[in-house]
């Protein structure tokens, strides 16, 4: 028997079968007013950021912070090397000129923009992360391929599972149930 | 407003009767989400067969070769190759840019037609972009091991060494060194980073506890959220437009070898565009290659369709004409330019002591492609197939052509010289076959070859507001 100190409830989750229907969906969820909730989906279905009232990806400014990073990391190995702690005279061409090495900023200034993005889609996406309570779902591998869920967390100022549970069945959502946190 | 504007835009549209646009489906035979997920996760999941590990062998035994002559040239020296004065740079040179060209259909696939929006590579993408990792590993042997002392490689990178010397920037060598290691670790970031989702996938799918632990660690606890997928969508559109610039500028250095070097025939300023387009060129032929095989051993008729096959046929074509257009502009400006030395080089190439190599390559690149003009031809599967290895053997012959008729035949009579391989040439180049084959049949074996959300994603299910 579990007692009811490890039955932490984390949310009440629904599963729909298409991209239309997850997309309607989504877009009352939002309009009933809950804020912690989340979609999943196979594919990144076209228009549910909107519909879920996301504002953009934040992922440029940390492409943008690795460019400049990136450049300027260029600009200053080889003004440092090549002009200031061991001067090299090439073919009579100046110690130090933004032309010359304008292969090796260029691809540093892209070098570092990837790994800003790669790793700024981590830290926006909180990954990594091998554990979650959607995990415990067990129909949550479904989710990676053919389909869709919701998922209105305990967190919600709005939750009620009783409440919580009948909304998304009027949604149309099928096998809703509570996803429970992971007991060790 | 634009509620208002749509409706009118509707009234118009009864009006007109439009006729309905076919468009050819890319995943056929009305595939659902789940066909896709279990054909793709069941290449992986299902035993290894037979063949494979026939191929795999067989590809161990040819990438050994590759071992001996590098065994052979480290203990003895890089004199067991070919090269001499005046030829300097023989096959290393040759093999270095035919692999790294191979590469750049698959950044092209991922990048600059995701950028396009050319739907249909969703579905060759993912092999086409293992390919492109594996060939700049390929690549990078060959400078690597043609510098002398091998051990002593790490001193082309900016790392503070014993002699307190740096590299020099404004060596179109060193300038290799940047964006050739840029291109191979922006390659494999972009790889790893479009198969996370697919990674998850097979995670939650798998049972052997290896296998949930393997693709468990790659998908960093993906979940198929939708703020997850926001994050990502954007920064795959960032990396796409990130390595699109890279992808050009990596065979714009790799051509800046030969065209910074005052010689005749190399000293052009066609040399960046003429090398990219050659380079996109010999990848396609690549990516037919091996995609080819593939989508006959997998049963992938469904996913990679005659549709993907004709575009990959087309591009072959565009970009082998354009390279025959640049060999023909090539001859005019040799000419126009009245520099007798120019003159003479390109006359030696087409009729002089390496004849033969020039016309195995227009042959191959220039008239072998024109064949993709016909339907006929591009339908016959094993046809396109053999074509496709006509185009790499051409693009092999491209290389060696500008490096060697030029070195050989240079401003003094008293330098000229002829270049042969030797037997540790062939070797090293030989086994960088398997070398790429295992590593190809490794990647067919253990990861997703075709990205399951793009494909999905431009089925029509994913059409939020159809009812499908």
């Amino acid at each position: 028997m579990m007692s009811d100190v490890m039955d932490i409830k984390y949310a009440v989750a629904a599963t729909f079968s298409s991209a239309k229907e997850i997309y309607d969906a989504a877009g009352k969820v939002k309009e009933k007013g809950y804020t912690h909730w989340e979609c999943f989906s196979p594919i990144p279905v076209h228009g549910l950021d909107g519909q879920m009232g996301y504002p953009r990806s934040k992922v440029p400014r940390f492409t943008l912070a690795g460019g400049v990073t990136g450049f300027l990391t260029g600009m200053l190995i080889v003004w440092f090397m090549n002009e200031f702690d061991y001067p090299l005279i090439v073919g009579g061409k100046p110690y130090f000129s933004p032309i010359y090495p304008f292969p090796v900023f260029y691809e540093l200034t892209i070098l570092f923009a990837a790994f800003g993005t790669l790793f700024g889609m981590f830290f926006l996406n909180r990954l990594p992360r091998h554990n979650h309570p959607v995990f415990e779902h067990p129909d949550f591998g479904r989710t990676g391929d053919d389909k869709y869920m919701i998922v209105i967390e305990v967190e919600d100022p709005q939750f009620d599972e009783e409440e919580t549970s009948q909304f998304l069945t009027s949604l149309g959502g099928q096998s809703v149930q509570v996803i429970r946190e992971p007991i060790d | 407003m634009s509620e208002v504007k749509e409706a009118s835009e509707n009234e118009i549209l009864k009006k007109i009767d439009p006729a309905p646009w076919k468009e050819v489906p890319l995943v056929l035979n009305n595939r659902s989400y789940k066909w896709v997920t279990d054909k793709i996760c069941g290449i992986v999941e299902s035993k290894t067969p037979t063949w494979w590990w026939w191929c795999f062998i067989t590809a161990l035994c040819i990438a050994s070769f590759t071992g001996m002559g590098l065994v052979y040239l480290v203990s003895t020296g890089v004199g067991v190759w070919g090269n001499n004065n005046p030829v300097n740079w023989g096959w290393a040179i040759v093999n270095f840019v035919f692999w790294i060209g191979i590469g750049h259909a698959g950044t092209l696939i991922s990048a600059v037609l995701c950028l396009l929006k050319q739907k249909w590579r969703t579905s060759i993408n993912r092999a086409s972009e293992a390919m492109t990792v594996f060939a700049v590993l390929c690549a990078g042997i060959f400078p690597l091991f043609h510098v002398g002392r091998v051990w002593f490689a790490w001193w082309l990178f900016p790392i503070p060494n014993a002699n307190a010397i740096w590299p020099q920037f404004r060596s179109p060598l060193e300038w290799d060194v940047f964006a050739v290691s840029t291109y191979a670790t922006v390659s494999i970031l972009f790889w790893y980073m479009g198969m996370i989702p697919d990674m998850a996938v097979l995670r939650d799918r798998a049972k052997e506890t290896w296998r949930k632990y393997f693709y468990g660690f790659f998908a960093m606890g993906w979940r198929n959220a939708n703020n997850h997928w926001r994050n990502f969508e954007m920064a795959y559109l960032l990396l796409a437009g990130l390595s699109t610039p890279l992808v050009l500028s990596v065979h714009t250095i790799v051509s800046f070898d030969f065209a910074v070097a005052n010689l005749p025939g190399w000293h052009t300023t066609i040399f960046p565009p003429y090398f990219v387009a050659g380079a996109i060129f010999s990848g396609f032929g690549m990516v037919l290659t091996l995609l080819l095989p593939v989508r006959a051993v997998f049963g992938l008729r469904d996913l990679i369709t005659q549709k993907h096959i004709d575009n990959m046929c087309m591009i072959t074509l565009a970009t082998g004409s354009l390279v025959g257009y640049a060999y023909a502009m090539e001859f005019f400006i040799a000419w126009y330019g009245a520099n007798s030395y120019e003159g003479f080089a390109f006359i030696n190439r087409a009729f002089g002591n390496y004849w033969w190599s020039y016309w195995i390559m227009v042959s191959c690149n220039v008239i072998c492609p024109q064949l993709f003009w016909f339907k006929k031809i591009r339908e016959n599967t094993p046809l396109v197939w053999i074509i496709s290895i006509f185009v790499n053997v051409g693009m092999w012959f491209e290389r060696f052509v500008i490096a060697n008729t030029t070195l050989s035949r240079d401003f003094l009579p008293s330098s000229w010289g002829y270049y042969s391989p030797t037997v540790v040439d062939i070797f090293t180049f030989f086994g960088t076959f398997g070398f790429f084959s295992v590593l190809f049949l490794l990647f067919l074996r253990f990861l997703p070859l075709m990205p399951m959300c793009e494909v999905k994603s431009v089925m029509p299910q994913a059409d939020p507001h159809s009812d499908h």
